[in-house]
């Protein structure tokens, strides 16, 4: 197999990869904690993506049990994502209400006035 | 009863208790339930030790399903072990948290706390006994979120800052160790880690699938356990976190991190695979040295002495990075027995500062000044713990610090043992400030007439310095579990 070939035949890796460096980065880079937590959402999400691909068996449907069904995608990682999906959302929800509970108490959501306030204290 | 359920019922009790405890709306009630459940677990940690240890390995499946197509429960040495840690602390503290409480304006919610408090000791009891890697995060995330939670709970609104930061690392962490799970699986087609190790070999250790997953697995671990420069988050979540949550955290949660680490690394990957294959024990090495000594000396700069006691646990958790990285039975016993003396002595440190943030409602170390007078069984803990936490002898902190010293001089590595010497001088420094301040300068004018604190508080904090002094003579129980656990870690590489 040719480099050429390596590269394109693991595209859903560059993706899934694209997908966590760009999350991380603006985990990173952005000030906004409720950007910051739609950055960590991208990164968790890229680590969906790489489960379901590898997951999937060329020429597979769905893992139905049914008449003429032979070749299917393996179920387990769908299943292991679907937990980790609610625990996504429950990470999602508490980090809002804590973006809500900051707003409240510091009158903004942007990182440098939350330092610099408690810098000035 | 039968004893065959006790695997499954350690985590199942305080899981059904914690929706309870919302349920029952009232605090007096909640606070039952939670004390009780807690007692449960440990309790049942206690029969699946002696289990343990009578007959070996114990393995459960759980709902019926064997392994490793079903979740299996498996216990060993060092899972009972950290099992007994949790369960352990997660008793005394849970006492102690009502009163607590009452100060940091959270007494109207206290249901809630109870409820967070035993979702956050069956996730943290949950990762030590399951076999099941996948499991392992499930919840390693339960025990996650409710300590979010849990430090979001601090009276100063920096605890609301502390806690979003620490929810972002943890994520970050927790979800650098779900793609290792995935690349494993991916390389070995199984999610239960004992048939996970036995298909590595297979899989072949220049496999680049498992080196990433080894690397995904490494940094995702040190995330959650604060190794030193991926400890930014643990500094404020312990300062601002209300105090028995503190006490709790520090003396359980990064235990439990460890505990992933030294599964991963030891039993799943294998020794071969993580210190022949890979170069893993010099960065290990490296990092654990500088973790001893740079949060050692910031901690001695610090005027808030719940900031004090957080550096320092990150220079202690240097010392079990230490011991792990020198890839020898000594050197595992050693790191295995600082997690469970650690935990003793943190646990013993917050509780009393806990104590004094109930009278004198701070932890900053001038309004400690001239406190022994006033609190003299409060600051006696204090000294005792702190006794501890510089290792001298006939304390918890002297045998785990002896054992590591013994583990460098074995591989002759002198230098090692002589940095870990100075290292402790350097805990000296900063318990003594404190010792210094509360006994040898006088008190601020509004703060001469504090009264002692109440006997609820004294007492669980009097227990775990009590327990430091017993296992600092009394080692057989201690050391003869770590000593097990880790002979069953290096032999099974």
């Amino acid at each position: 197999m040719g480099d050429w070939d390596f590269i394109v035949g693991h595209y859903n890796y560059w993706i899934a990869i694209f997908l966590a460096m760009a999350g991380l980065y603006i985990v990173i880079a952005r000030g906004n904690l409720i950007k910051k937590l739609v950055g960590l959402n991208v990164f968790q999400s890229s680590v969906f993506i790489l489960y379901i691909s590898f997951a999937k068996v060329e020429g597979g449907t769905a893992p139905i049990l049914a008449k003429g069904i032979d070749v299917y995608s393996n179920p387990l990682p769908h299943v292991l994502i679907l937990t980790a999906i609610v625990v996504g959302v429950a990470t999602t929800a508490l980090g809002l209400a804590l973006v809500v509970r900051i707003r409240a108490e510091y009158g903004t959501i942007e990182e440098d006035d939350i330092h610099s306030q408690d810098e000035s204290m | 009863m039968s004893f065959a359920h006790l695997p499954a019922l350690v985590i199942v009790i305080p899981l059904i208790c914690a929706p309870l405890c919302v349920l029952l709306r009232r605090k007096d009630w909640a606070f039952v339930v939670a004390v009780l459940a807690t007692w449960a677990s440990f309790a049942c940690s206690i029969l699946l030790t002696i289990q343990v240890m009578e007959v070996g390995t114990i393995s459960y499946a759980m709902g019926g399903w064997a392994p490793p197509y079903g979740i299996e429960i498996r216990l060993d040495a060092l899972s009972v072990y950290i099992l007994l840690i949790v369960s352990g602390i997660g008793s005394v503290v849970a006492p102690y948290a009502r009163n607590s409480l009452l100060l940091e304006h959270i007494e109207e919610r206290a249901h809630m706390f109870f409820s967070a408090y035993l979702l956050c000791l069956c996730g943290l009891m949950g990762v030590t006994v399951t076999g099941d890697a996948f499991n392992l995060f499930v919840f390693l995330e339960i025990s996650s979120l409710s300590s979010y939670v849990l430090i979001a709970l601090g009276s100063d609104r920096r605890a609301l800052t502390a806690s979003y930061q620490y929810l972002v690392m943890g994520t970050i962490g927790a979800t650098f160790i779900v793609i290792a799970v995935g690349l494993l699986y991916q390389a070995t087609g199984s999610l239960n880690m004992a048939d996970i190790a036995n298909r590595l070999p297979e899989a072949g250790y220049t496999n680049r699938t498992v080196i990433a997953a080894f690397a995904f697995l490494v940094i995702g671990a040190g995330l959650k356990i604060a190794i030193f420069p991926l400890h930014q988050w643990l500094p404020n979540a312990y300062t601002y976190a209300p105090n028995v949550v503190s006490a709790f955290l520090a003396a359980t949660a990064t235990k439990v991190s460890v505990y992933i680490l030294l599964r991963f690394v030891f039993s799943v990957f294998g020794v071969e695979f993580s210190f022949e294959t890979l170069p893993t024990a010099l960065p290990f090495l490296v990092l654990a040295v500088l973790a001893m000594f740079l949060p050692s000396i910031v901690a001695c700069f610090q005027k808030n002495v719940k900031r004090v006691l957080a550096y320092s646990s990150v220079a202690q958790i240097g010392y079990m990075i230490l011991g792990l990285g020198f890839v020898s039975v000594a050197g595992l016993t050693a790191s295995i027995l600082h997690l469970f003396n650690h935990a003793l002595m943190k646990g013993a440190l917050f509780l009393v500062l806990g104590a004094v943030f109930y009278r004198i409602g701070s932890c900053h170390i001038d309004r400690m000044a001239g406190l022994a007078k006033r609190m003299p069984w409060t600051m006696a803990a204090f000294v005792g713990g702190g006794l501890s936490l510089i290792g001298v002898p006939t304390t918890a902190g002297f045998v785990s610090k002896w054992y590591l010293i013994l583990a460098a001089l074995e591989k002759g590595w002198w230098y090692v043992a002589v940095l870990i010497v100075v290292s402790s001088l350097i805990a000296v420094v900063y318990v003594f400030r404190v010792i210094e301040a509360a006994y040898f300068r006088d008190a601020p004018e509004d703060l001469r007439d504090v009264a002692e604190a109440p006997i609820s508080l004294l007492v669980p904090a009097w227990i775990l310095v009590f327990a430091n002094f017993y296992f600092g003579v009394e080692t057989s129980v201690s050391v003869g579990i770590a000593e097990r656990a880790a002979q069953a870690l290096m032999g099974a590489g």
